[in-house]
């Protein structure tokens, strides 16, 4: 037996959406997998015991859509300081966009990202392969050979694919491999040097918008041509309420599309901008009140499945600077969770177990990958949420190698305090091993 | 007396009403300099003024030199295209060296909106906004106003009628917010496709008909087709089309008031936006325009830096 990695959880609140499960009691882990949970499985005395009581026990959460920036661009962040980001954050998977430098449109660098992520070891790093080579939008990658060294997924992700006939053809070549399609949909001739929302904002501080219906028209083609080919389609990073009922329309008639928000969209608005502000920038822009209820309660009717951080490392080089100069993105892995506590559960009112669901069994699903319960069997990815501590993002406190975060100073009551990946303690904030 | 309470001079939005006319008061006390045979006082003697300019102007630098130098300030200047300022030193390494250099006031233009907020951050002297992006101008906007005020004796009921490319102007955004802080109620017209998003939130009235725009309007605006800030696509079919439609020529003059005074902020595309006739006619306050803008210039001189000598 590997007693490191068998251990009793005892005390908590344990919450599986999957199984539809929410109850007081323990969790037993030997070597590695899970072996029991329930109200009433005993500890026996040769195991570790773990008090978790107070605390939340949920399957280990997955981040569909992060940047990790390695190779190319280390100074942002590296795999390794992306993955320990990640673990504090709660999270045991992350699904990483191929635009690195050189991009993840072969083999090879899928390769070299599963072996960095193997080596570091705070959690699996799933790779998301480009849809064209180069990220040119032209010639498709090889689908077949990506998905052999590990990618789980195809994306030009920063980028959209602009030519609807590439988009076709990828969604029709991905149904040989039954893989995922995940569209960066935005009408480039529409955002062309936007750097906010389009609306009253910009107007205000002069800057060149970026209007939701460059979202939204390419949203609906992407959708039409998912059904054109019978293809399965995820929408990245959706921001408008024009998308969310386009969305909700075509899953109403069949389609097969997933799509997913992430917390800067539900908690945020275009106001965040107010002064320059370069932590608020980010493709898509933060939008309206408006488009954030309409976000809300997609998440809240199904028609959002996943919460997804697009965590974006940028380092000062690129946010010190004129707001028109800044690059896009802000990192979102370690402060999720809090965000979603915030906003969903205490403002929203959504239950701790529909926040789980949309952080951890639907990215699974979508994904294709185990994970997003706590059956027996399944390996022992677990996270374990303090929901009561206090949590003030800062720049000493983050472990990405980036801080371009517009939380950071903001207070938060509820954080990940264990996270354990395969049995493994990867982060232990309060020192429970 | 009053006193200016903003540190720098950013924006209109940033001026309360209050400020705004006091800034307004120590201008028309400021003309009086100008009219003199010696053109010269010395109340910024030993004061550093340094202009950086990143976007080509001839009007506002000159304006701006000649009221620090009416102050007897020192005055410096470097113009440098922002593209070469992109290949190299970044804007806020560029802000902290001239820092080094112990200016009190630091003028500045940029293409991009909010590069002065930028570099008010980094630096401890004064910064006057002289243009950034398609954000705010305001001292061009204080001047208009003094222009206005002298003309009417006030500014509270007047009707205020701007013409042209608002959505890219930074003397409309900041003229709109002066003008309705201090009481006029301002028309924006032009071509749709010139027109920001939600212009409506910024305080003023988007009509698009030009006779229906001028009718009531006491002041009469029209801004210079701005061809480098246009972009690819350019919003209007030709300017023969656009100086048919939104161009201010004799044929407007049937539907203005009598007592309508014309503006431009200047350089004017002569017979684009304004024909001749009317930007030489009586009721044009151009060149007043230009006069202003020194006095203005050296009113927002005066009250920065009596603001500093207070707080030190």
């Amino acid at each position: 037996m590997n007693k490191k990695k068998t251990f009793f959880l005892k005390g908590a609140k344990i919450i599986d959406p999957v199984q539809d499960l929410e109850f007081f009691g323990n969790l037993l882990v030997r070597n590695g997998k899970i072996e029991q949970i329930g109200p009433d499985v005993i500890e026996s005395e040769d195991i570790k015991v773990v008090d978790v009581s107070g605390l939340l026990v949920v399957p280990g959460l997955i981040d569909m859509h992060v940047h990790l920036r390695e190779p190319g661009e280390e100074y942002k962040e590296t795999i390794e300081t992306g993955s320990m980001a990640a673990a504090a954050g709660g999270f045991t998977a992350i699904a990483c966009m191929p635009n690195t430098n050189p991009p993840n449109d072969n083999s090879g660098i899928t390769r070299f990202i599963k072996e960095r992520a193997r080596t570091s070891g705070k959690c699996k790093v799933l790779p998301v392969a480009s849809i064209t080579r180069g990220q040119k939008g032209q010639g498709l990658t090889e689908f077949g050979d990506l998905i052999d060294a590990g990618a789980v997924a195809f994306s030009d992700d920063g980028l959209p694919v602009s030519n609807p006939a590439v988009m076709r053809l990828a969604l029709e070549y991905s149904l040989n491999f039954n893989t995922l399609i995940i569209s960066h949909s935005e009408e480039l001739a529409l955002s062309a040097d936007g750097a906010m929302n389009e609306g009253a904002v910009s107007t205000r501080l002069g800057l060149k918008g970026i209007p939701a219906a460059a979202e939204e028209i390419a949203v609906f083609r992407d959708i039409r041509l998912a059904e054109l080919t019978g293809a399965r389609i995820h929408i990245a990073h959706v921001s408008t309420a024009g998308s969310v009922e386009i969305i909700r329309q075509a899953k109403a008639r069949g389609v097969r599309v997933t799509a997913e928000t992430a917390p800067h969209y539900f908690s945020l608005t275009e106001k965040e901008v107010e002064g320059y502000n370069t932590l608020a920038k980010m493709n898509p822009p933060l939008r309206t009140e408006r488009d954030r209820r309409a976000i809300i309660q997609g998440l809240q009717d199904g028609t959002l499945d996943a919460i997804a951080t697009d965590h974006a490392p940028h380092s000062s080089l690129e946010k010190e600077c004129e707001f028109q100069l800044a690059a896009n993105g802000i990192i979102g892995l370690e402060t999720s969770v809090a965000v979603g506590l915030e906003t969903l559960v205490r403002q929203e009112g959504f239950t701790m177990a529909q926040l789980i669901r949309l952080m951890s069994s639907n990215p699974a699903r979508i994904l294709g990958i185990s994970g997003g319960s706590l059956a027996p069997g399944m390996d022992a990815d677990i996270t374990v949420i303090d929901t009561e501590a206090s949590f003030t993002p800062a720049r000493d406190n983050l472990f990405s190698k980036s801080c371009n975060s517009p939380y950071l100073g903001r207070k938060f009551k509820g954080r990940p305090v264990l996270t354990i990946l395969g049995g493994v303690p990867v982060f232990d904030k309060k020192g429970f091993f | 007396m009053g006193n200016l309470k903003a540190k720098h001079i950013l924006g209109i939005s940033h001026l309360d009403r209050d400020e705004i006319a006091f800034i307004l008061d120590t201008a028309e006390s400021m003309k009086d300099i100008l009219e003199r045979p010696i053109k010269k006082v010395p109340p910024l003697r030993g004061k550093t003024i340094v202009s950086l300019f990143f976007e080509p102007s001839t009007r506002t630098k000159l304006s701006f030199d000649l009221a620090a130098k009416r102050l007897s300030a020192d005055t410096v200047g470097i113009s440098a295209s922002t593209s070469s300022v992109v290949k190299g030193e970044t804007l806020i390494d560029t802000a902290r060296n001239i820092e080094a250099m112990k200016p009190d006031i630091i003028v500045m233009r940029h293409s991009m909106s909010g590069a002065p907020h930028l570099i008010s951050r980094y630096v401890g002297s004064a910064v006057i906004n002289a243009g950034d992006g398609t954000n705010e101008h305001p001292s061009q906007a204080l001047l208009d106003l003094l222009t206005v005020r002298e003309h009417f004796g006030t500014l509270e009921g007047l009707n205020v009628t701007i013409i042209g490319d608002i959505a890219h102007s930074r003397v409309a955004h900041s003229d709109i917010l002066a003008f309705t802080a201090m009481g006029s109620r301002v028309t924006v017209c032009g071509p749709a496709t010139m027109m920001p998003p939600e212009a409506e939130q910024l305080g003023a009235r988007v009509c698009l008909d030009i006779r229906e725009a001028v009718r009531d309007a006491h002041v009469v605006m029209a801004l210079r087709i701005q061809k480098e800030r246009q972009g690819r696509l350019s919003p209007f079919p030709s300017e023969r089309e656009y100086s048919k439609r939104f161009g201010l020529s004799k044929a407007i003059v049937p539907h203005l008031r009598k007592d309508a005074i014309i503006m431009h902020p200047g350089p004017i595309n002569r017979g684009v936006e304004m024909s001749p006739e009317i930007a030489d006619g009586i009721n044009s306050v151009i060149l007043q325009q230009v006069t202003n803008g020194v006095a203005v210039r050296m009113a927002l001189f005066t009250l920065l830096l009596a603001d500093v000598q207070r707080v030190n």
